[in-house]
């Protein structure tokens, strides 16, 4: 009989078809690291963050559909040293200075840095050359951090209905665009409102004038690491732990 | 008994901020003058590395050339080489003006900026010149532990260096670890 299992680190994980491998694992409590999956958008698997061995072979977790007596490797050393590295070349090709980050101990990125226990950069940095957009009245975005997962993309084309961000270029030139003549926010239907400002993992999109609301000790990852915080948040979304 | 320790500490292209943290260690610090002494140090004035350090302590990036070269004298003398703070780490604060051309620093801070008088910009020929860039210490030497955070706190250095000193590896717990 077909019963719906995959085995993640040797622990049996049961999906119903149709979930991806991070789905079916989060819903039984195991943390997948991830940056560009957010459970209420649809995969879009670039950050690679989600890297795991199915049946010996690596893959996206976010993307890769669960089948039938998968053997999944998750939370190995190997695994996690490629996270590593895949966390500080995010780091070295942004400019991420988190003590003057208003994102600090919110941040996804961040969170993540300190999950697969970055210390440092490691790679040379790139300090390329980014700018800010202040010229809403009620949305900065600071493009020195943004890590090009495309959930403002998503958000603002799947849910706002707006096609406010885009990505232009390519490999090492692909870049956030805001879709206006101008090139500036201001000139677009974006509002503070719109779920593309929420989305943001790391301090690229910010709304305005809510920097620094919690002080350090009662920031989302002051206390829970993004493990506990992403298993929380994504029972709270699909209606509770039905591993 | 065992000799002591010898840490030497110094601060590059940073404020002292991590040097600060670092004595927040309050009384502690007599429990670690029993295991360990301060070398070179702008703690206590010592110009120059002995021959032999065990810990050497790097706060800051280096954003001109006698940083580089202080640098340099700690990774000759020092067996373990250690990048504190924000700044040795990824350059930090100062690394801001990566993006901005020198030139452009420099007439802002000393010709054009807001409330300026005597505008010059300063040439003396003691002054060590500026890098284009402010750098991490991991791009020019090799660092052998890295202490996050701006500035990682008292109980990071204590941690770090108790474990150092009893023969541990140094880990940091999850609390301990911050960026900023
Ligand atoms: S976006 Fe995140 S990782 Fe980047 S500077 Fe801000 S807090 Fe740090
Ligand atoms: S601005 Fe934020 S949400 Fe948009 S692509 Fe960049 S990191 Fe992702
Ligand atoms: S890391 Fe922070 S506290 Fe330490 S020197 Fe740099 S700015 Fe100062
Ligand atoms: S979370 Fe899967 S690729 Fe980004």
């Amino acid at each position: 009989m077909n019963s719906n299992t995959i085995t993640i680190d040797g622990r049996e994980v049961p999906f119903t078809p149709g979930q991806t491998i991070i789905e079916a694992a989060m819903a039984a409590d195991v943390y997948i690291p991830h940056l560009c999956h957010n459970p209420e958008f649809k995969p879009h698997g670039s950050c690679k963050l989600c890297t795991v061995q199915v049946n010996g072979r690596n893959c996206s977790a976010c993307t890769m559909p669960a089948a039938e007596g998968q053997q999944v490797l998750n939370n190995t050393k190997e695994l996690n040293e490629t996270r590593r590295s895949i966390t500080q070349m995010l780091f070295v090709e942004g400019n991420h200075c988190c003590p003057s980050c208003e994102k600090t101990g919110n941040c996804q990125l961040q969170a993540v840095g300190y999950y697969v226990g970055m210390l440092d950069t490691h790679f040379p940095h790139f300090f390329p050359s980014r700018h800010v957009d202040a010229s809403h009245p009620d949305v900065m975005l600071d493009l020195d951090r943004c890590i090009l997962c495309e959930l403002c993309v998503r958000a603002s084309r799947d849910v706002d209905g707006k096609t406010v961000f885009g990505i232009a270029g390519r490999g090492m030139q692909s870049h956030l665009v805001v879709n206006a003549d101008s090139g500036k926010l201001v000139d677009t239907g974006m509002s503070a409102a719109d779920k593309a400002a929420q989305v943001c993992p790391v301090g690229a999109i910010l709304v305005k004038r809510t920097a620094y609301e919690h002080p350090i000790g009662q920031r989302t990852y002051d206390h829970g690491d993004i493990a506990e915080v992403s298993l929380e948040h994504d029972h709270a979304l699909t209606g509770g732990d039905h591993g | 008994m065992a000799e002591k320790l010898k840490v030497a500490t110094t601060s590059l292209a940073g404020c002292f901020g991590c040097h600060m943290s670092f004595l927040d260690i309050d009384e502690r610090l007599l429990a670690l003058c029993e295991v360990a002494e301060f070398d070179r140090s702008p703690l206590t004035d010592i110009k120059h590395c002995s021959e032999q350090v065990d810990i050497g302590l790097i706060e800051g990036g280096l954003c001109n050339a006698e940083n580089v070269h202080t640098l340099r004298e700690f990774r000759n003398h020092c067996k373990i080489l250690v990048a504190v703070g924000a700044c040795a780490i990824n350059g930090g604060i100062p690394a801001m003006r990566n993006h901005i051309r020198l030139e452009e620093c420099l007439e802002e801070a000393y010709l054009d900026g807001v409330g300026v008088v005597n505008p010059h910009i300063p040439n003396d020929p003691e002054l060590p010149l500026l890098l284009n860039k402010v750098h991490p210490i991991h791009e020019v030497v090799t660092v052998d532990y890295f202490l996050p955070g701006c500035p990682p706190s008292a109980d990071v250095f204590w941690k770090f260096l108790t474990d150092l000193a009893s023969g541990r590896e140094p880990q940091l717990p999850y609390d301990l670890v911050h960026y900023d």
